[in-house]
């Protein structure tokens, strides 16, 4: 609207040439920050060169490895281009082992978000005394692998196991918990789920408690049972952290190792031997580093692709 | 009254009911293991399960025969040396990409965001070369170097960092305050929660790493303790189950004691730095 | 301390310009209220004149000496934040003796200092007290006696008592008030509410679309606004703005909106003007047929007055308020008459100079 500048009652006017010379003077002096780029170099550089070292040095090293053969101490010896990766999309041993990865991951993700979604919303009832059953079902998250394993190598032992004790007692057939290639797979999905559980439950938890309650209040005033509420509600307000945990425990799976060496060694005959475990087992065992490699670059293909996913939707939360 | 009160109270029991069976099959594990950690194996391989024989023998063993003290001490050494490293090489990165300016700040954030991409586990290859030429294997610095930061803890405390209010930043320039001092006086303690939450999950996760020392370590004297419990099982002690159990109970109690503890922490935190 | 402006400019990158030559005198001791519509840049000027925010282009000079090239803490000044910007994990006391350790006075000093300032804040009790602790106004107090603590000089507040509810912020203001004229700071005081400005102000900078509008007394800014975009930000209710031309009989008579006509004691300055008219300058009466030239749409009762909102014949909006109870129906037709303190601007809304007493007859 106004176009006019309309000057201060008490300015002084200054020469032009004078303000001139100062202003490009203080343009090339005038800094806050001309010493940030050294305490950047300060703050930054430990964790660049961790990063450099063990991240992405061993990322290129591993895709140089993996276009080559090698030796037994891991030296490449000769160009073979993308054949390993050709080799091991060919091969029925390495496609099983997708396919027994996929298995576990998804029933692992399925159970482990449908039973924290049930225990999360258990506990968020207004209930005397619900503070230590919050506190009873995120127990698990203080347990660690071996422990984990060791609990459920117990319950699933064929001869002194507990669950062998049970059938015995209530004269059911006995299953060949962690002998059978179908129920090792059980075995190790239900141990996986198990120790996931106190985490999802936690974090599905928090997010249940910070839906408004005034939504509720108008949902009950309009006449809504609980259970609408809890699909009307509760499941769209909280879906970006169940969307997140889903991708977490999605990926913990694709990276599980631990269990596995534990509980069933990636047998029986290779019904459980998943992709980390595998590449463990080409490279330290048979020491061929090469075709572990390659391994390794295709999971690292999965993981980025579902990470980014992940970043996706955290960009979305976090600019909302 | 008493027409809208009773429902309600069935309601209750309903649910009470409902809890306690979840909570008996969450817990059951931690149940049979510690009850089995008090029987002597023989009633144990016997299918005695419900053997009156309780004794703390199982538990004596386990401290006596057992190097299970000591790979509990290596664990702690190497957690509790991670978690500082993190804490300490994490926020000075998140300051940096918050309150520094300088060339290539944006490039070398989605470098480091990058790196949450590439899964450790992919990478044991070129990094067991690494550390091997480094002359660091079986030791504790190779738990320790690879995992002294962190991108997740840096993209964590980063996001933490930037809801600071700027004026914070503003008053301390005009106190004169360097960033160093800034870092440390104002920036440290204003984020004393999600450092707490950040030093947990860092902790919890060396306490965890498994595939790692397994590959690096082959002696007791560095072994942290669950590749310990690994090696107690597949040694001599076959089935042994009562010892082993009590070896689970005593790595996993501390753990639970400190959970419980802490829980609130965990919760705020977890919240917090995964999906705000 | 006295502080000068110099042609300042500011340019986030050479597309966006924030602001555009900005030049003013504060003088020592002055309590100088920068005020204007969310978004003017009013806090950024405050922050380049801290130190805190590069300046682009002009000079910024504290007592004489150009400061440009100064960081804040050499510019010897403090700062009150519209959040306050209290530390959350250090007491009151602490909060308040940050700066000086900061400035590594003596620890006797600093005690002497904080003392004192608490209790010009009356905040003696609550020295142990968290920032979470408190009330807004108390938190506002320490962020008050931080400014007093130190021995600065200059004190830079932005917005300080936005954040507080109406009541309190009238008793913030005069407290501040009192403080600035009792430790004699030069104050440069930012708000966007002109009740703010016209009630503390020694000057008042109004600023507004990157330029500086006015520069005046509170009562200059009023009375004498060098536009309408000040002639409209100051008072309420708002002033009423209606399009007007000059009657081509006679020179010194003014059409306004065609509903009423205003004769002048001297030629109305242009063809098309506009005319601004505050809403207690305007009277109104009941009136019938060919008298009438407006129709009332609502009334406002205020206890002590009463606002009338009415439409002219030719479709207008004005306001007009009317002391004490006014008993005026919605639909009934009215007469608009003004007499005095007439305004003049010209299309694009700059002033045009006309003497004062303009005689006016409807």
């Amino acid at each position: 609207m106004l176009k006019s500048p309309a000057s201060g009652s008490s300015t002084a006017p200054i020469n032009q040439a004078e303000t001139k010379a100062k202003i490009e003077a203080s343009e090339k002096d005038f800094s806050l920050n001309a010493k940030d780029k050294y305490y950047a170099l300060l703050f930054l550089g430990p964790s660049l060169l961790i990063l450099g070292v063990f991240i992405f040095y061993p990322m290129f090293k591993t895709l140089y490895l993996s276009l080559f053969l090698t030796n037994t101490v891991g030296k490449p010896t000769v160009f073979v281009g993308l054949s390993n990766y050709i080799n091991l999309l060919t091969s029925a041993d390495y496609l099983n082992s997708l396919a027994v990865t996929m298995v576990y991951v998804l029933a692992v993700t399925a159970l482990t978000i449908a039973l924290g979604l049930l225990l999360a919303s258990l506990a968020s009832k207004k209930l005397a005394g619900i503070g230590i059953f919050r506190t009873l079902f995120s127990s698990t998250m203080g347990v660690s692998v071996s422990v984990a394993a060791i609990f459920w190598l117990f319950i699933f032992n064929p001869s002194t196991g507990f669950l062998s004790l049970v059938s015995t007692w209530l004269h059911l057939p006995m299953i060949g918990w962690l002998t059978d290639p179908m129920w090792a797979m059980v075995a190790v999905i239900i141990t996986t789920v198990w120790m996931n559980l106190g985490f999802t439950f936690l974090i599905l938890f928090g997010a249940i408690q910070s839906v408004p309650t005034t939504l509720y209040e108008a949902a009950s005033i309009e006449g809504a049972s609980s259970r609408f509420q809890f699909f009307h509600i509760t499941i769209p307000s909280i879906s970006p952290t169940l969307f997140f945990v889903s991708i977490v425990t999605l990926i913990d799976g694709f990276k599980s190792f631990g269990l596995i060496d534990l509980m069933t060694k990636g047998g029986p005959t290779n019904a459980t031997n998943m992709l980390v475990y595998r590449i463990y087992k080409d490279a330290f065992y048979s020491g061929n580093f090469a075709q572990a490699s390659a391994e390794s670059l295709i999971l690292t293909v999965i993981i980025a692709l579902f990470t980014l996913l992940q970043f996706k939707v955290l960009e979305k939360r976090v600019n909302y | 009254m008493n027409v809208v009160a009773k429902p309600k109270l069935a309601r209750n029991i309903g649910s009470y009911l409902l809890l306690t069976v979840l909570a008996l099959v969450v817990l059951a594990p931690f149940f049979i293991g510690l009850w089995t950690s008090f029987l002597p194996t023989m009633q144990i391989a016997k299918g005695n399960f419900l053997s009156t024989d309780l004794s703390f023998q199982n538990y004596i063993d386990a401290f006596t025969q057992t190097p299970i003290l000591h790979y509990l001490g290596n664990s702690l050494v190497i957690s509790t040396v991670t978690m500082f490293a993190q804490l300490l090489f994490c926020s000075m990165s998140a300051y940096a990409f918050v309150f520094l300016d300088f060339k290539y700040k944006r490039s070398l954030f989605v470098l480091v965001l990058a790196t949450m991409m590439l899964p450790f586990e992919a990478e044991i290859i070129p990094n067991f070369s690494t550390v091997k030429a480094m002359g660091l294997l079986n030791s504790y610095s190779v738990m320790i170097i690879p995992f002294l930061t962190s991108a997740f803890g840096i993209f964590m405390l980063r996001q933490s960092f930037k809801q600071m209010p700027a004026e914070l930043k503003e008053a301390a320039d005009i106190e004169g305050l360097g960033h160093l001092q800034f870092y440390w006086k104002i920036v440290m303690p204003y984020n004393r929660i999600p450092l707490i939450t950040l030093g947990a999950y860092s902790f919890l996760g060396a306490w965890n790493q498994y595939l790692w020392p397994m590959l690096t370590t082959f002696s007791n004297s560095f072994r942290p303790v669950q590749n310990g419990l690994r090696q107690l099982q597949s040694e001599e002690t076959f089935n042994d189950w009562g010892m082993i159990q009590a070896t689970a109970a005593i790595v996993v109690i501390p753990t639970l004691i400190v959970l419980f503890v802490g829980q609130h922490y965990f919760k705020s935190g977890a919240n917090e730095g995964a999906v705000k | 301390m006295s502080i000068t402006l110099n042609n300042v400019r500011k340019d986030y990158d050479s597309e966006t310009e924030v602001l555009k030559d900005i030049s003013v005198n504060v003088e020592t001791g002055e309590f100088f209220v920068i005020v204007g519509p969310s978004g003017c840049g009013k806090s950024t000027l405050l922050r380049m004149i801290a130190g805190l925010t590069p300046i682009t282009a002009g000079e910024v000079k504290i007592d004489d000496t150009v400061v440009n090239d100064l960081p804040p803490k050499a510019r010897k000044l403090t700062m009150v934040f519209q959040n306050y910007a209290l530390f959350p994990f250090l007491s009151v006391w602490d909060n308040v003796a940050f700066g000086l350790k900061a400035r590594k006075l003596a620890t006797d000093d600093i005690n002497a200092r904080v003392k004192e300032a608490l209790k010009m804040v009356n905040l003696t009790d609550l020295a142990k007290r968290k920032p979470r602790e408190l009330s807004g106004g108390q938190r506002q107090r320490v962020a008050l006696a931080r400014a007093v603590a130190s021995d600065a000089k200059i004190c830079l507040m932005d917005e300080p008592l936005s954040n507080l509810d109406a009541q309190l912020r009238i008793k913030m203001r005069q407290e501040i008030y009192a403080l600035q004229r009792k430790l004699g700071l030069t104050l440069i005081y930012v708000t966007h509410d002109q009740v703010e400005a016209m009630t503390m102000a020694d000057h008042i900078m109004v600023l507004n679309d990157r330029h500086v509008q006015q520069i005046g007394t509170p009562s200059e800014i009023y009375q004498n606004p060098r536009n309408d975009f000040v002639a409209k930000f100051f008072g309420t209710p708002q002033i009423n703005i209606l399009p007007a031309t000059r009657s081509e009989e006679n020179s010194h008579m003014v059409n306004v909106s065609s509903d009423l006509q205003i004769v002048l004691d001297e030629e109305a300055p242009a063809e098309n003007l506009q005319i601004g008219i505050r809403p207690d300058d305007m009277k109104v009466q009941l009136a019938e047929g060919v008298d009438a030239n407006a129709v009332v749409k609502n009334t406002e009762f205020l206890g002590d007055q009463t606002i009338v909102y009415a439409t002219l014949n030719s479709g207008n909006d004005i306001h007009v308020v009317v002391p004490g109870k006014a008993d005026f129906r919605n639909y009934e037709p009215i007469k608009v008459t003004a007499d005095s303190n007439l305004m003049f601007f010209d299309a694009t809304g700059k002033r045009i100079d006309i003497s004062k007493e303009a005689y006016v007859h409807a």
